[in-house]
């Protein structure tokens, strides 16, 4: 198990990453990454249980799911730092030739995914699918998945919610990245989201809240207490609050940086808010 | 010319529940999903005789598509069951991204395809669903003709590693071909040899066809009839041979002209050995309510039809 200052140098070195990614192709989504570079460290590296190596299938591990596969930034430099592909393969991110394409896809065969993502609210369906699964193979393991808030808006998301609830896949944790931007500005401008964590409860689903998902003892106690939860008739919900852009200074409090690059000057000025800690690649 | 006899009307659905439950006794990995439609896709007995491995979604074909997917992943094979419509037109950025994209084995099986589907009407009654299949890439895309084969095509796709689209009927039609076939994919059957023109059929258009060929046999015109079970990949080989040897074709299905079997093999055609061709299928148009054999007739998608367009292309030779 890595210590907590072990997981935080590899936050920050994740971090560093997403920025160079963005910058050099000049396109792609750093705030979203940014925000969620806590949960998917702690998340490979601490929470979920897995084997050496990759398969599709999955059998005798846990597995993931990206649902808004905008943020492969994030997806890509930890399954890299995991050992899943060459981190020198980062320097391909968005290229032509690239099994890192802009938005994560299995076409590719990248080893660590093991679905398209991108056109939005796909994600809880296959994960779903994924859990019932492991039950048929009798497996213990677990399936969690993460989605965007504003990915919400998109109507598939509410049958997969019923139908998790209703038919009591308790092997799933699903996290709802609750940053209230999206392209065109806050959610609540855009089409309000509501009260999230009341609609998963109402939906059937135990729901718990991570109230700020950029501390990472916080999300690890978050994810633990999720999984402590599993297995007893409900799917899990964690509602996990975490700020776009987290980390640069510049990028946080807006939804300027969903989908934009920084320039030669700002990512200068952003890497030397995360300094380097694991090596660059 | 070859005879074939009618052992008996049955819908092509039945013959796709027929299949399921074979499967359900042969192969362990074979799941069933459904969205609130089981009567309809004749899958009650792979449901009774294997509860854990059916899936009831309800009314969220989406999320059916969806899960899938995710059931593929540690080894099932899951058989996905709505109407055509809701099995395409309605999900198709599900199937594209989670299935095709991702080429997840998933077996899309959709019953009530094309205008037979009948007094329900238009809503219900899709006739671009070939189309908007084939169109992705690594989908493989079957419209078998009757029961017999519906069934054969079933335990095929079970085997077939890759997403399959296999598209079926409602109506109770002629149920011909042999009960033991052996269903090879992408493989064309010959089902009358001729000399004149070549008729190449899909779906329930293919006894249709066979009528016809009777029909023009006794007015001294030798047709060959070619069975297009698997749409994409096509076997262009036989058509070519058959094309080659009559120098013309009328192609038929229940299906819009635009993106179906005859616009595939007039693009194999074009390419290769550019033939003259007729197009018996529906005309960039919507369908209505009414009985099956009369939105047939209406929308000039039976015998007659098939028999007019032989008439005209043979003048365009």
């Amino acid at each position: 198990m890595p210590s907590t200052q072990e997981l935080q140098n590899l936050v920050t070195q994740v971090r560093r990453d997403i920025l160079r990614m963005v910058h050099k192709v000049n396109s792609g989504h750093p705030g979203g990454s940014l925000g969620c570079t806590e949960f998917f460290v702690a998340l490979y590296n601490e929470i979920m249980e897995l084997k050496d190596g990759f398969d599709m299938d999955g059998n005798g591990e846990d597995l993931f799911f990206l649902s808004n596969g905008h943020i492969s930034p994030v997806f890509y430099s930890v399954l890299a730092r995991k050992g899943y592909f060459p981190i020198e393969e980062l320097n391909t991110f968005r290229l032509i030739n690239s099994r890192l394409q802009g938005h994560p896809t299995t076409h590719e065969g990248l080893p660590g995914i093991r679905i398209a993502s991108g056109s939005l609210g796909q994600g809880m369906s296959v994960a779903i699918g994924a859990a019932l699964a492991k039950k048929l193979n009798g497996g213990n393991h677990l399936i969690y998945s993460l989605h965007g808030d504003g990915e919400l808006q998109e109507g598939q998301n509410w049958e997969a919610i019923m139908y998790a609830a209703g038919n009591k896949v308790d092997n799933y944790i699903a996290t709802i990245d609750l940053n209230g931007q999206q392209i065109d500005g806050s959610t609540d401008d855009v089409l309000p989201l509501g009260d999230v964590a009341e609609k998963f409860r109402v939906f059937g689903w135990d729901v718990l809240e991570i109230e700020n998902g950029n501390d990472l003892k916080q999300v690890i106690a978050g994810l633990n207490e999720a999984k402590s939860r599993t297995g007893k008739g409900k799917p899990v919900c964690i509602i996990m609050t975490t700020m776009m852009g987290n980390g640069v200074d510049f990028m946080m409090h807006t939804h300027a940086w969903h989908g934009k690059a920084p320039s030669d000057e700002q990512l200068e000025t952003a890497l030397a808010q995360n300094p380097e800690t694991l090596g660059d690649y | 010319m070859t005879k074939y006899i009618d052992q008996g009307k049955n819908d092509t659905r039945s013959g796709y529940g027929a299949g399921m439950t074979e499967l359900g006794r042969t192969n362990p990995n074979v799941v069933a999903l459904c969205a609130d439609l089981v009567g309809s896709l004749k899958i009650q007995t792979f449901i009774d005789e294997n509860p854990e491995r059916f899936f009831q979604i309800g009314i969220a074909e989406a999320n059916m598509m969806g899960i899938a997917a995710g059931l593929t992943i540690g080894g099932k094979i899951p058989f996905t069951g709505t109407f055509a419509n809701f099995s395409t037109g309605r999900v198709y950025d599900q199937i594209r991204q989670s299935i095709a994209y991702s080429g997840k084995n998933v077996k899309i099986c959709a019953s009530h395809a094309g205008i037979t589907l009948g007094e329900d009407g238009a809503t219900h009654q899709i006739l671009e669903d070939i189309g908007l299949m084939k169109m992705l890439p690594g989908m493989t895309v079957i419209n078998p003709c009757d029961f017999n084969q519906t069934k054969a095509a079933t335990l095929a796709i079970a085997e077939h590693q890759g997403p399959v689209y296999l598209r079926f009927g409602r109506p109770k039609v002629a149920n011909f071909t042999p009960a033991d076939q052996k269903f090879e994919i992408g493989k064309a059957l010959m089902l009358n040899e001729g000399t004149d023109v070549t008729i190449i059929a899909t779906g329930h258009l293919v006894w249709q066809s066979l009528i016809a060929a009777e029909n023009l046999e006794n007015q001294g015109i030798s047709a060959e009839v070619i069975n297009i079970h698997t749409i994409k990949p096509l076997d262009n080989e036989a058509i070519l041979a058959s094309a080659k040897k009559t120098g013309c074709v009328v192609t038929a299905e229940e299906h819009n002209y635009l993106g179906g079997l005859g616009e595939s093999v007039s693009r194999v055609l074009a390419s290769h050995h550019p033939t003259p061709q007729e197009f018996v299928a529906t005309q960039d148009t919507f369908g209505e309510s009414g009985t099956p054999e009369q939105l047939m007739d209406k929308y000039g998608l039976n015998n007659k039809a098939i028999e007019a367009a032989v008439l005209k292309v043979l003048k365009r030779k």
